[in-house]
């Protein structure tokens, strides 16, 4: 692990605040940060966007299944809960025979979190249409199709981008774990400064203050995201 | 602009599953092009069943319903509904959408050019009244009222032969409600489409119908006439108690004072006690004769919109009308 991991802080050398290992060392962020910390941003949003899409591609698929044929509805909505059920590090020792320590093994879990939270607000987003909407679109002529792409879309988006900002939170949290299994993302950092013999601070804090930096960066995003799409929304009481 | 169609129900039945009775009944009527009727009656009485099988939104079990000569089985239900206006108490505006691209709706749907769209939505926004300046606005900046001019607009966008309205003004206040009623008949003055106006509200019915069919419990048609001949002569006991006690005064509201043959001014009596109210000649014979009543005259002034003297009302001739 040692071959990839990242510079291991020399206190022999460091300046007195690593030396001293005080709360946080500005020095040892900004001397560190592009051999540490700016690949472990990117490895960490790069597993984040990965399991969103994923679970956004999936999550969608079953929504729209289940706005179709409503008898599934309540069946993916359970089978999406107990995935969730399923504690991360568990959940890894289960899959690691399958697909060993690889990404794939902690998209995998982390695509499952993203369902649970995705696929009800799609879902919600889809029966959300008002039905004196829906039958004012039918009564004029507009195909099943139509109505789900011109009325029951748009409407959805609302709802839509809030289970993405959870979705994308909670993802970027979530995806710190998988330094358990690989020496990616902002989790490893963190997981190899507690494990010196005294945590060295700096580095813990650094990461963590990334990750939370991270996921409001992308909440941010997403709430501007929402106000493109839906300028309705914005105007009078909608 | 286009012809009404003549819209034909043909012994129409609807049962839904696990109820005892129909909620439309052997249905008959016939309602000649370019017609404004008005299906009246209790709520949950079928009416609006009756009108959703026209567009097929329901389906019927037995019987037919043709428009000008042709079975609504015999279209695919997208193609008959983009054929038909349809306006619902609710609304159903498209919230995510402006004005301009709710009442662009069908014509996209039929496929339309961009600039003859344009030009049509820009047309109808003018033609219910509502400023060209609304077409940008999102629904939820509008009024009740102003929304149901939307939907009108949006029902009336391709020009359709058949309008289906149902219980359109039912959740506006009566001002506004009043309003949009007046303009309703002047569009079906000028636009000629064939009207079938859903409602529970007799005056309602008798103001804005060329023909009321009174639909009782269960679907089935009571009287199907001309408001007036309804209002004279009530088939039976139920449309006689639907149409209620007052219905001769009723009547009189359906007929303006200039209908009437007035008398000239000279011919009433100066020596009269009290002084005689005056009338407008465009108002209705039922406020006429009430300001006669709250006069404790028998004959009242009527004067144009300039204000000038045209003749003499008497009471009489208001127990003439409804005699």
């Amino acid at each position: 692990m040692d071959d990839d991991g990242p510079v291991i802080p020399d206190f022999g050398e460091g300046s007195s605040c690593v030396t001293d290992n005080r709360t946080f060392c500005w020095d040892w962020a900004r001397e560190h940060w592009g051999d540490t910390l700016q690949p472990a941003v990117l490895q960490h949003l790069w597993l984040t966007a990965i399991a969103i899409a994923i679970g956004f591609v999936l999550a969608f698929g079953l929504a729209l299944l289940a706005h179709r044929v409503r008898r599934v509805e309540h069946p993916i909505g359970v089978g999406a809960a107990l995935l969730y059920t399923i504690p991360s590090l568990a959940l890894f020792q289960l899959l690691v025979p399958l697909t060993g320590i690889t990404t794939t093994t902690v998209e995998i879990a982390l695509v499952a979190y993203t369902l649970v939270i995705l696929y009800p607000n799609i879902v919600a987003g889809l029966d959300g249409a008002p039905p004196e909407v829906v039958e004012a679109a039918r009564g004029m002529g507009l195909t099943r199709r139509q109505v789900l792409t011109r009325v029951e879309l748009p409407l959805a988006v609302p709802a839509i981008v809030g289970g993405l900002r959870i979705a994308v939170v909670s993802t970027i949290a979530i995806a710190t774990i998988a330094a358990f299994l690989l020496p990616k993302g902002l989790g490893y950092p963190i997981f190899y400064a507690i494990k010196l013999p005294e945590p060295f601070k700096t580095e813990i804090y650094a990461a963590g203050a990334l990750a939370i930096g991270l996921a409001l960066l992308c909440d941010g995003g997403l709430v501007l995201l929402r106000r493109a799409l839906v300028p309705w929304a914005r105007k009078g009481g909608a | 602009m286009s012809r009404g169609a003549e819209i034909v129900f043909d012994h129409v039945t609807k049962r839904y599953p696990g109820r005892d009775v129909a909620a439309v009944d052997d249905l008959s009527l016939e309602i000649p092009a370019g017609t404004f009727c008005v299906l009246v009656g209790p709520s949950g009485g079928g009416k609006t069943t009756a009108l959703k099988m026209v567009n097929r939104l329901i389906d019927f079990d037995d019987g037919d319903i043709r428009i000008d000569g042709r079975s609504v089985r015999d279209f695919p239900p997208v193609e008959l509904r983009r054929g038909i206006g349809y306006v619902i108490q609710q609304i159903g505006l498209f919230p995510h959408m402006t004005v301009r691209d709710n009442v662009a709706t069908v014509p996209r749907l039929l496929g339309w050019s961009r600039e003859k769209t344009a030009e049509r939505v820009a047309e109808l926004i003018e033609l219910v009244g509502l400023d060209a300046a609304d077409g940008a606005r999102y629904p939820a900046e509008l009024s009740g009222g102003q929304r149901q001019r939307v939907g009108l607009a949006r029902a009336l966008a391709a020009d359709p032969p058949l309008l289906l309205m149902d219980e359109p003004f039912g959740a506006l206040d009566p001002i506004t409600r009043t309003r949009l009623q007046i303009e309703v008949r002047r569009l079906h003055r000028e636009v000629g489409t064939t009207i079938i106006f859903v409602t529970h509200d007799i005056d309602e019915a008798v103001t804005m119908g060329d023909r009321v069919a009174i639909i009782r419990q269960g679907g089935r048609l009571a009287q199907y006439d001309t408001p007036d001949a309804i209002l004279a002569r009530p088939a039976d006991d139920f449309v006689a108690a639907f149409v209620g006690e007052d219905r001769a005064l009723r009547r009189l509201a359906l007929h303006t004072v200039a209908s009437l043959p007035l008398d000239a001014c000279h011919t009433v009596s100066q020596a009269s006690s009290d002084p005689l109210p005056r009338v407008g000649s465009d108002s209705t014979v039922r406020s006429a004769v009430s300001s006669m009543i709250e006069a404790g005259t028998d004959a009242a002034v009527v004067v144009d919109r300039a204000g000038s003297e045209v003749g003499v009302l008497r009471l009489s001739r208001a127990h003439e009308l409804v005699g």
